[in-house]
């Protein structure tokens, strides 16, 4: 389809004619209510809770802790990304409480509050005015407008300086006057009594945007506040003020960019893709008290209606300000209610709060406090008739009693197909239902089901990329281990055949020198019953042989392992030098040990070798067990621990010298160390390889 | 005669398809089999193990080689009634032998009970537990599965299930349990 042109759409609106969109209804407007008199300004509640998050996007950074000072209009929360706007003091106050709090949400689910109670003196926070905002940069002034926290007052909620700092070219700058939800007269109101500063907002975008035309729609049900914007638009010929025939919902943004311009969203795209960025009045308003007058969004206008208050009217509510405070001054008429009901929002798109004690937020226009005979609630709910009467209501056209009959069954993906997502929740179905089915109920159920189970789908997703990411990490880490120990085998092997072909007499004398010690320790264990004086040298030399020996092998093996791991650089050499250094020690040690307290030495002998086994036994068990843990048992593991072992007996052979018990108590002591230590070296090696 | 040229006519036909397809089933060969695949995406990927089986596309593949569907407590009835659906099986009630159907829970570690021994580390399928040795370890809240898995081998048991709290945007409307957080939909006219 061929959408209007620039030209013919402001010939068009020169004249004062408008498209239309399909469906729509017209309820009850009950204007008159509360749009009689003057906005009020309420006395100050005695505890503000102000929510951390009140928009589309997520929290800000909280700035204030509990007991602190704040002045009015002080940051609470900083903003540190994109979509995150920060909240305001309402009032100069003492912060009473960072916690959890019940927000205006349906669910009745509370959130991160920050409860301030206010001092009374009303101290404002410095204020910083550019008057001169046209010498500005334009980004310094979309970052003014993002720090004086100001989101979309319609009712979405949509940060305003990502709209105010779009790179597409404008060709229409909608105002959005219309307000058609029925009751509500907040944009009502303001119109009437802030035209001027409105207008400077409207300036203030012109300036950020570039628009080649500007467009303040109100309905026709208006007409004070037409009057106050044309007359405020009296000598801004480049400003259009276009009357818009009633009908609910013209308000929403696409129904109206349709109504004015003639052009359809796209329905997955945005209105900057036909050319249109749309604010509402609210939003132009706070825009200029940030800019001009330096004052963040901490208050609003909210209507306060409906036949159980008897003061029903607008009011200058600060945000944070809790609802029932709001309807005590408005005078609450409990005798109107069976049971206590407070909608906030309109009666189309509202939501009944389940808490009197829920804040005042910054997408918050009206309270209603219907009387008993005021609304029905759907509860007399009949069987669909199919006569299609939604159908005929639905602006978006959808196709209402499809979705119903999908949403009923759960049959979601079927409801999906009849483009469920489009659907923006006005009620216009539900409103003409003879059958009394409220429908967008039904809507709501199955968008928040559907929305849940795609988190849950989408947090599957993730779940299984992760696991099978970390499967393939097991897998390449025992891959690469499996290869380190091949190639760790192939250099041992390749060490001992060396050795083999150039060391024969090394190992002749270590062959010599284990059967020595074999015997040894035969004879030990035979002769330490044996009367000490006559087995004492045999004693003494069984030992020296086991020592030798013992330490040979320990320095034999290590060789080895340092040829190994130094690969074929002269790892016979080595190992031969490893050998004769292990001889040459064994043989000091033999020559300095000296023949004394035989039986002590003996026993000592004995514990010695005891407490080496178990080292080497821990650190087995730890080996063992951190491979068993990591599913993949890393070969390599117990080998050194085993040489962590080997190389603690080693110690506490090298440690035997020692003469009288007083001397062995230490060498016991020093032995339990090195044990300990071998124990640690063996762990951190087994977790170095599971890792 | 006509009767021969039609005979050879269908004939030639035959040959000339059986060749085409025979052709096409080499050509576009499916490599792996679907059907593991949507099993796979119906389970709900915990990778608890609960069912038997290493993780849950091993359970899927056996699913596919005719293991009974009722196994996933995670899963519960709602994807006991998915899979009966994809398989063509009858939906039982859960199998019991493998644990109940609970609600969602996530692992929390109690910070300064940690030892910092890495064994729930390695437990964890998804890698959603952070630390090193000899420091605290924490659980990556958004990653977790809630399987379980990291509790047994914690030597100290500083390692606790709580279960995860509905917040703003996870809330469901549910209209008959909270009437009070119904919509008016409609005025009296």
């Amino acid at each position: 389809m061929q959408l209007p042109q620039f030209e013919d759409i402001i010939s068009r609106l020169g004249k004062g004619q408008t498209w239309s969109f399909s469906g729509g209804v017209h309820p009850l407007g009950n204007k008159h209510l509360s749009n009689q008199t003057c906005t009020v300004r309420p006395p100050l509640p005695e505890v503000f809770i102000v929510p951390v998050r009140q928009h589309i996007g997520t929290d800000g950074k909280i700035l204030v802790s509990e007991g602190d000072l704040v002045k009015k209009g002080q940051p609470l929360t900083q903003s540190s990304q994109a979509f995150a706007v920060p909240v305001h003091a309402p009032t100069s106050g003492t912060v009473i409480a960072i916690g959890d709090h019940v927000t205006a949400h349906p669910s009745g689910l509370s959130e991160t509050c920050i409860q301030i109670k206010p001092d009374g003196h009303e101290t404002w926070d410095s204020l910083e005015v550019s008057t001169n905002y046209t010498e500005l940069d334009k980004r310094d002034l979309v970052a003014q407008i993002c720090n004086a926290g100001i989101t979309g007052m319609g009712g979405a909620g949509f940060p305003t300086h990502i709209k105010a700092s779009g790179s597409k070219t404008v060709e229409f700058l909608i105002i959005n006057g219309i307000e058609c939800e029925p009751y509500i007269t907040a944009d009502d109101r303001l119109m009437r009594e802030q035209s001027a500063s409105i207008l400077e907002g409207i300036d203030i975008l012109t300036h950020l945007l570039c628009p080649r035309a500007v467009v303040i729609a109100i309905e026709d049900n208006k007409p004070d506040a037409f009057e106050a914007i044309k007359q405020a638009c009296q000598s801004r010929s480049d400003i259009h003020v276009i009357a818009v025939p009633t009908k609910y919902p013209a308000g929403g943004e696409k129904q109206l960019i349709q109504i004015l311009t003639g052009r359809e969203v796209p329905r997955d795209g945005l209105p900057i893709d036909v050319g249109v960025t749309m604010f509402n009045v609210g939003t132009c308003f706070a825009i200029a008290d940030a800019i001009l007058r330096g004052k963040p969004l901490i208050e609003r206008i909210v209507t306060v209606t409906g036949k159980a208050v008897e003061r029903p009217g607008n009011y200058w509510a600060c945000i944070g300000t809790p609802v029932n405070h709001l309807l005590k001054v408005a005078g609450y008429l409990s005798d109107k209610q069976s049971q206590p009901e407070v909608i906030m929002g309109g009666p189309m798109m509202g939501f009944t709060l389940n808490d009197a004690a829920v804040p005042v937020v910054k997408i918050t226009n009206c309270l209603l406090v219907p009387a008993d005979d005021e609304l029905t609630h759907g509860s007399n709910e009949r069987a669909c008739i199919r006569c299609s009467a939604c159908a005929d209501a639905c602006p978006v056209h959808l196709l209402p009693q499809q979705l119903f009959w999908h949403s009923k069954a759960k049959e979601y993906d079927k409801a999906q197909d009849y483009n469920l997502f489009d659907c923006i929740e006005c009620g216009a179905c539900a409103y003409v239902c003879p059958s009394e089915i409220p429908l967008v109920h039904y809507y709501r159920k199955a968008k928040s089901d559907i929305r849940v189970e795609r988190d849950e789908r989408n947090k599957a997703d993730k779940a299984k990329a992760r696991f099978e990411a970390r499967k393939a990490r097991l897998e390449r880490e025992k891959l690469e281990r499996e290869a380190k120990h091949l190639k760790a085998k192939e250099a041992r092997l390749a060490a001992t055949d060396n050795k083999a072909s150039t060391s024969s007499k090394d190992k002749v004398a270590a062959a010599l020198a284990r059967a020595k010690a074999k015997r040894a320790e035969q004879s030990a264990t035979a002769d330490t019953k044996v009367d000490t004086k006559e087995t004492a040298p045999t004693a003494n030399d069984n030992k020296k042989a086991a020592v030798a020996a013992a330490i040979a092998r320990a320095k034999a093996k290590k060789a080895a392992q340092q040829a190994s791991q130094q690969g074929d650089s002269s790892p016979a050499k080595t190992a031969d030098t490893a050998d004769n250094t292990a001889d040459n020690s064994a043989d000091n040690t033999v020559t300095t040990e000296p023949p004394q307290d035989n039986v002590v030495d003996a026993q000592a002998e004995k514990k010695k070798r005891v407490a080496a086994a178990v080292a080497r036994a821990k650190a087995k068990k730890a080996a063992q067990q951190a491979s068993q843990q990591a599913e993949t048992p890393p070969v390599q593991t117990p080998d050194t621990a085993g040489s962590a072992a080997d190389n603690s007996t080693d110690s506490t052979v090298t440690t035997e010298p020692s003469q009288d018990t007083v001397v062995d108590a230490q060498a016991e002591k020093k032995k339990r160390i090195a044990a300990a230590v071998a124990k640690a070296k063996a762990k951190k090696a087994a977790q170095e390889k599971n890792k | 005669m006509s009767m021969t040229v039609a005979l050879i006519t269908v004939g030639l036909l035959a040959l000339a398809f059986g060749l085409l397809l025979g052709y096409a089933s080499i050509r576009f060969k499916v490599e792996s089999d679907p059907l593991v695949d949507q099993i796979d995406e119906i389970l709900p990927q915990t990778q608890c193990g609960q069912c038997g089986y290493p993780g849950c596309r091993p359970y899927a593949e056996a699913i596919a080689n005719g293991d009974e569907i009722n196994k996933c407590p995670p899963g519960g009835e709602a994807t006991i009634k998915k899979l009966a659906d994809l398989t063509g099986k009858e939906a039982k009630s859960l199998d019991a032998s493998h644990g109940e159907e609970d609600i969602k829970k996530v692992a929390f570690i109690r910070e300064d009970e940690c030892i910092g021994c890495t064994k729930c580390i390695q437990a964890c399928p998804v890698d959603a537990i952070l630390g090193a040795a000899k420091h605290m370890h924490t659980v990556l809240t958004n990653e977790c599965t809630g399987c379980d898995l990291c509790v047994d081998p914690c030597p100290v048991d500083c390692i606790d299930m709580v279960p995860v709290t509905t917040t703003t945007s996870s809330w469901r409307w549910d209209f008959e349990q909270t009437p009070r957080g119904d919509i008016p939909v409609k005025m009296v006219s």
